[in-house]
């Protein structure tokens, strides 16, 4: 079995994950990590599943169309080691370009990675949510400085705030 | 802080069960036995008063564990162990106790907080849960029926064991089709 990335976009409609999953349960394919999400009227869905290449890209083919499919065949599952404490970052503010990429150039920065970003546009306002991950070596007061600083030039207010969970 | 601590609870130790718990296995999700509702327990039963020591020396043996039940330990039954003692989230704390039976009588001000769970090692997830809330149960050994109010993480704790004995895991509340996360710190 190879570890297969399946990617599929298209506009809304009820179903679309019932097609798509039970087109992959034919070809005895589980998921395994997946999102799905519907992003301004296109459903979007990333799946991570182990199967059979060829019959999967076949299986998928009668839903080519109004959906844009993609399937690839990954590497060896590389666990995510990870880097540091774990951080939610959270920017809004007045919608403009270059947001995301200037906070995310902050954090990549000092040697954090991002595990989950997510944006909404609403109206003007613009929201980023994120996860992300901060080595231990990092300078956190110097890195919420750079952020204040980033933001402000952005015209958008930025907070970070750690992770941590509660173990019961 | 709020309220006042049930003195009997906050002055309860595990000595008085009489006897030393063992350290017992704690499984993980998918076992079925985390998905059962809890029997309702005779606190007086002498299996029971075991059962008691034995969650609480497991607990103790797990790092960085708060909370234990019964179900955790391959048990469907209403009882566990908790010790919410120097946690930094804690305010109200009744120390180390053990209860059978639990029920929520009282619970308010639902905030949001991430939840790990020993039976669910590789994931945590954004709960709402009370931060007010009154407790009733019976303490191992006893027949009589206790109730406690308490605020902040020992309410939050208390939540948590309570679903297991009730057959439900943090990922039966999660707030969000993308409130689950992968765990990225272990204790």
């Amino acid at each position: 079995m190879t570890q297969l990335a399946v990617t599929v976009i298209g506009p809304d409609r009820p179903g679309i994950i019932a097609d798509v999953t039970e087109a992959l349960a034919q070809v005895g394919v589980n998921l395994e990590d997946s999102t799905m999400t519907l992003l301004r009227g296109h459903f979007a869905m990333m799946i991570v599943c182990s199967g059979p290449f060829a019959p999967v890209k076949e299986a998928l083919e009668p839903l080519r169309g109004e959906l844009v499919i993609t399937v690839r065949e990954m590497g060896p599952e590389t666990a995510h080691a990870p880097l540091g404490a774990p951080y939610l970052l959270s920017v809004h503010g007045a919608d403009r370009p270059g947001i995301v990429s200037a906070v995310t150039r902050m954090i990549a920065s000092v040697g954090g990675t991002v595990t989950d970003l997510t944006t909404r546009l609403s109206g003007e306002l613009y929201v980023l949510t994120a996860e992300v991950e901060i080595p231990p070596t990092a300078e956190l007061p110097m890195l919420l400085r750079a952020l204040e600083i980033t933001a402000e030039e952005l015209g958008v207010g930025v907070t970070l705030h750690p992770a941590e969970s509660d173990d019961l | 802080m709020i309220g006042h601590l049930n003195q009997t609870l906050a002055a309860w130790s595990p000595a008085q069960l009489g006897l030393a718990g063992d350290v017992l296995e704690v499984v993980r999700a998918p076992h079925p036995v985390l998905a059962l509702e809890g029997a309702l327990v005779d606190p007086l039963d002498p299996v029971m008063v075991a059962l008691a020591a034995d969650l609480v020396a497991t607990m103790r043996v797990s790092p960085g564990c708060v909370g234990l039940a019964a179900p955790q330990v391959g048990v469907a039954a209403q009882m566990f162990a908790l010790d919410v003692t120097g946690h930094a989230k804690t305010r109200t704390c009744h120390g180390v106790f053990v209860l059978c039976n639990p029920v929520v009588v009282e619970a308010s001000r639902r905030e949001k907080a991430r939840e790990g769970c020993m039976s669910v090692p590789d994931l945590t997830g954004d709960v709402k849960r009370a931060t007010r809330l009154t407790v009733s149960g019976v303490l191992p050994g006893t027949s009589d029926v206790v109730t406690l109010s308490t605020d902040a993480f020992e309410a939050r704790a208390l939540q948590h064991e309570i679903d297991h004995c009730n057959g439900l895991l943090f990922l039966d509340r999660v707030a969000g089709a993308h409130a689950i996360y992968p765990r990225k710190v272990y204790l």
